[in-house]
């Protein structure tokens, strides 16, 4: 690959970090030192057919049909779809309740009764040769086996697994940042599973093309960097196209575009996504699974999440069975009972639940607890004026404006913000409303105003 | 455990915030400002602190004034208008006459501020406004000026600081002349081009020399601004830029003729250079938002800064240079938008253009 042609300001860059971005309080600590750990299965599992970006997946199974864990039990529902398997070994006893999703919707999902007796061994495993599959064949195996995104964004992850049309793919970019503060599940599988990482990684590199692998991890993690270099060194074979470089703690440094550009010094175009350079970025926790699950033939019917936060009386890393439903899992780390907040995902860009009576799905990547008295930010927000301190401007990583888009999205500019402010390039990290002073949600803003000017200007102009 | 629906407190990310609040980062500027009075208290007695309570309680009272009629809480939430009060008061001689600081005051806060609709909508700073509204209202006791460190500072007032309004200019000679011998009652800058005597170096940057009542300490002042960047509340660019400024404008005239044209370091700590490029350029409202826009500004300003000095009629810039910047910040901010992340020439063959 060329290297890029510097340009003057890029000489201020230093390398393994981008431009801009900020520290918050990293609070992982209380988690990343502890190994992983199964919990209990519990008495009935809830798997939302639509728990994954795209078409919601299909039932096969019946009302009152048994299923023995790892068995399909609802098929993809099209190309950008997953499928979802059994977690547990038990009966099936609705395909078509309506659950609450975290984001406030409801899902139609498949309910299961597990069977208090059974082993809970997986039966539905099929040793196979990966080496002897076609790049298109692997693909179909990554669909079959139900992996999607497991960073937060459950986009299925073989429809990434080949290079679009037109592009060719030659750096694999395995993203081990994991920026967002509390989170230290990624953390503890590069510690943990480095070699299913790694065997993931041959896998993705076989369809998509790429002739090399970076593993990004940030420098407070320097134990999974040592640990990676470690398995790659130990296992057979040559592995000097899969390496591992620390990158500075930063956040959004997890967000793939900054990632890219902290590792290769290369931008990804406005609008564009990595493989318009040559890059494919995927999260270590997906790269594991796909390690794991693809050479056996077996679906994804568990993952880590990272249950912390100041509510929690035992945080820790946890095996989830898919479909546990929330307060099991919350019972098992003893939360307290009454928190004032819950985040799922990070503290930066996950979402709060209104109810913790949802199920576990395949994006969840961790569950933050706050009890009233201490929530992670001060209770009523008290808006000031902007005074124009430039705090957010100094903290965009994409070297936007937010000063200027929140005063144009105050007053339904969307137009100009779009035009002339590049606010479709805004991925909406939170930093500007996390510095912000005046304590304009500055975030929200642009979001609403993405969505004022999409319905404007029907079909979405970029 | 069930879920809560009406305990759990539903938020948009992030759910993360900064602590630093808009009500801490004025109350560290006011903090930083303190020395500096005190400072000016410390030179010019009595006067100078009078001068300054004057000053910031017209504006604290001209802010609760429009608050009441505007129908808001009297007391704003944050103490931006005691900057703007204490700035005022450091920028005025020693001397001046109490009601025409508090006119000045009201003006400051009445004109620069309430007029455009409160705190983040000035385009000028207030106590700038109110600065160049004494300017051209009292020219003669603008120019004033009264030496430092006379002995009585502590026991009497000086006669001007008491004089009644719109009656003849008391006038303070006697008074200093009783202490001190051979006054000329020149501040360093107005000394450039009448006498070619330009006061030392270490004389302005302690202070020790004529001058508005808080715009002499050059040292004492950079170092309250380097507390203010060291606490994260005040960027370090603008003031650079400022100094640079100056340096830059000023450094080939003194190449040409050191006799005629005073050196850079004069320039710096001269006047109320160093006050303007800390505390008034570095006012957040008035000032660009984008990164090159910055440095554009603070140029500016000091460019302005020297010209002004050297080929003006008036012997001090800096608090013109800060207005004209302040009103060029918009424009400059236009032209200055930085290119987002991703619009770089395409590295490779075959992406998108």
């Amino acid at each position: 690959m060329k290297k890029s042609q510097k340009g003057f300001l890029q000489m201020f860059s230093a390398k393994g970090s981008f431009r801009h971005g900020i520290h918050p309080e990293e609070n992982k600590k209380q988690t990343e030192h502890k190994a992983i750990r199964r919990i209990p299965f519990p008495k009935e599992m809830v798997l939302p057919l639509a728990q994954h970006r795209g078409a919601p997946a299909k039932p096969v199974v019946r009302k009152g049909q048994d299923v023995v864990r790892g068995e399909l039990v609802a098929e993809a529902g099209g190309y950008v779809s997953a499928p979802i398997h059994a977690p547990v070994t038990g009966t099936v006893t609705a395909v078509d309740k309506l659950v609450p999703m975290p984001d406030g919707s409801k899902s139609a999902a498949i309910t299961i009764r597990t069977w208090p007796s059974a082993s809970q061994e997986v039966m539905y495993s099929k040793p196979i040769d990966t080496d002897a599959l076609s790049p298109d064949e692997l693909v179909q195996a990554v669909q079959d086996a139900g992996v999607v995104g497991l960073g937060g964004a459950a986009f299925p992850t073989h429809v990434k697994m080949k290079a679009p049309q037109g592009k060719q793919i030659t750096t694999l970019v395995g993203n081990g940042c994991e920026c967002e503060p509390f989170l230290t599940c990624d953390h503890r599988i590069m510690l943990e599973y480095a070699e299913n990482m790694v065997r993931g990684a041959r896998l993705v590199m076989k369809t998509t093309g790429a002739t090399r692998t970076i593993i990004g991890v940030e420098d407070n993690k320097m134990d999974a960097v040592l640990r990676i270099r470690e398995v790659l060194a130990s296992l057979p074979g040559d592995n000097s196209d899969i390496t591992c470089e620390a990158v500075k703690t930063q956040y959004p440094q997890g967000a793939e575009k900054m990632l890219i550009k902290s590792l290769l010094d290369l931008e990804v175009p406005s609008g564009g996504i990595p493989a318009d350079i040559g890059c494919a970025v995927f999260n270590v926790g997906t790269l594991a699974q796909v390690g794991e699950l693809v050479p056996e033939s077996r679906g994804l019917i568990e993952r880590i999440v990272t249950v912390s936060g100041p509510g929690v009386n035992r945080p820790g890393n946890y095996l989830v069975p898919l479909g546990t439903p929330l307060p099991e899992l919350l019972a098992h780390a003893q939360a307290i009972d009454e928190p004032g907040m819950v985040i799922l995902g990070g503290p930066m860009m996950g979402s709060t639940i209104a109810t913790t009576d949802i199920a576990c799905t395949k994006g969840i990547t961790g569950v933050l607890v706050f009890p009233p008295e201490s929530l992670p930010s001060p209770d009523e927000r008290d808006e000031m004026p902007c005074i124009g301190c430039r705090a957010c401007v100094e903290a965009c990583p994409m070297l936007l404006n937010p000063s200027t888009l929140g005063r144009l999205a105050q007053n339904d500019r969307y137009e100009e913000m779009a035009d002339e402010y590049h606010m479709w390039d805004c991925f909406e990290c939170g930093c500007c409303a996390n510095v912000c002073p005046s304590n304009i949600p500055l975030t929200q803003l642009i979001r609403v105003a993405k969505g004022g000017h999409r319905q404007r200007n029907q079909p979405v102009q970029k | 455990m069930s879920g809560h629906p009406l305990s759990m407190k539903i938020r948009t990310s992030p759910h993360l915030k900064k602590t630093l609040t808009v009500r801490e980062i004025m109350a560290s500027v006011v903090v930083a400002l303190l020395p500096v009075c005190a400072w000016s208290i410390w030179l010019f007695g009595l006067s100078a602190l009078a001068l300054l309570i004057t000053t910031t309680l017209s504006c604290i009272a001209t802010e609760a004034l429009f608050n009441r009629l505007n129908g808001k809480p009297a007391l704003a939430r944050e103490s931006s208008v005691v900057i703007t009060g204490l700035l005022l008061g450091l920028t005025l001689p020693p001397g001046f006459a109490l009601w025409m600081a508090a006119l000045a005051g009201f003006v400051s806060v009445a004109l620069g501020k309430v007029l455009f609709g409160g705190l983040g909508q000035n385009p000028f700073n207030p106590a700038l406004v109110g600065r160049a509204f004494a300017q051209a209202s009292f020219p003669v006791a603008m120019t004033t000026w009264t030496p430092g460190f006379l002995a009585e500072r502590f026991s009497s007032f000086i006669p001007s600081t008491f004089a009644a309004p719109f009656m003849t200019p008391v006038d303070a000679s006697g008074w200093i002349a009783a202490q001190v011998d051979g006054w000329s009652g020149a501040t360093p800058l107005k000394a450039i081009g009448h006498t070619g005597d330009f006061a030392s170096a270490s004389d302005l940057m302690f202070g020790t020399v004529s001058g508005s009542s808080g715009e002499t300490a050059g040292l004492l002042i950079l170092l309250c601004g380097a507390w203010l960047v060291w606490k994260g509340v005040m960027g370090w660019k603008i003031p650079a830029a400022v100094m640079l400024g100056t340096v830059l404008t000023s450094l080939p005239f003194w190449l040409i003729d050191p006799v005629l044209y005073p050196s850079p370091v004069f320039m710096l700590f001269s006047g109320g250079l160093m006050l303007a490029a800390v505390f008034m350029a570095t006012d957040m409202v008035g000032t660009p938002l984008t990164e090159k826009g910055v440095w554009i500004f603070g140029l500016l300003i000091g460019f302005l800064t020297v010209m002004i000095r050297l080929f003006g009629s008036l012997p001090e810039g800096a608090m013109y240079a800060v207005l004209i910047g302040n009103a060029c910040a918009p424009l400059i901010d236009k032209f200055t938008q930085s290119k987002p992340f991703g619009y770089q020439k395409p590295v490779k063959e075959g992406g998108k253009a």
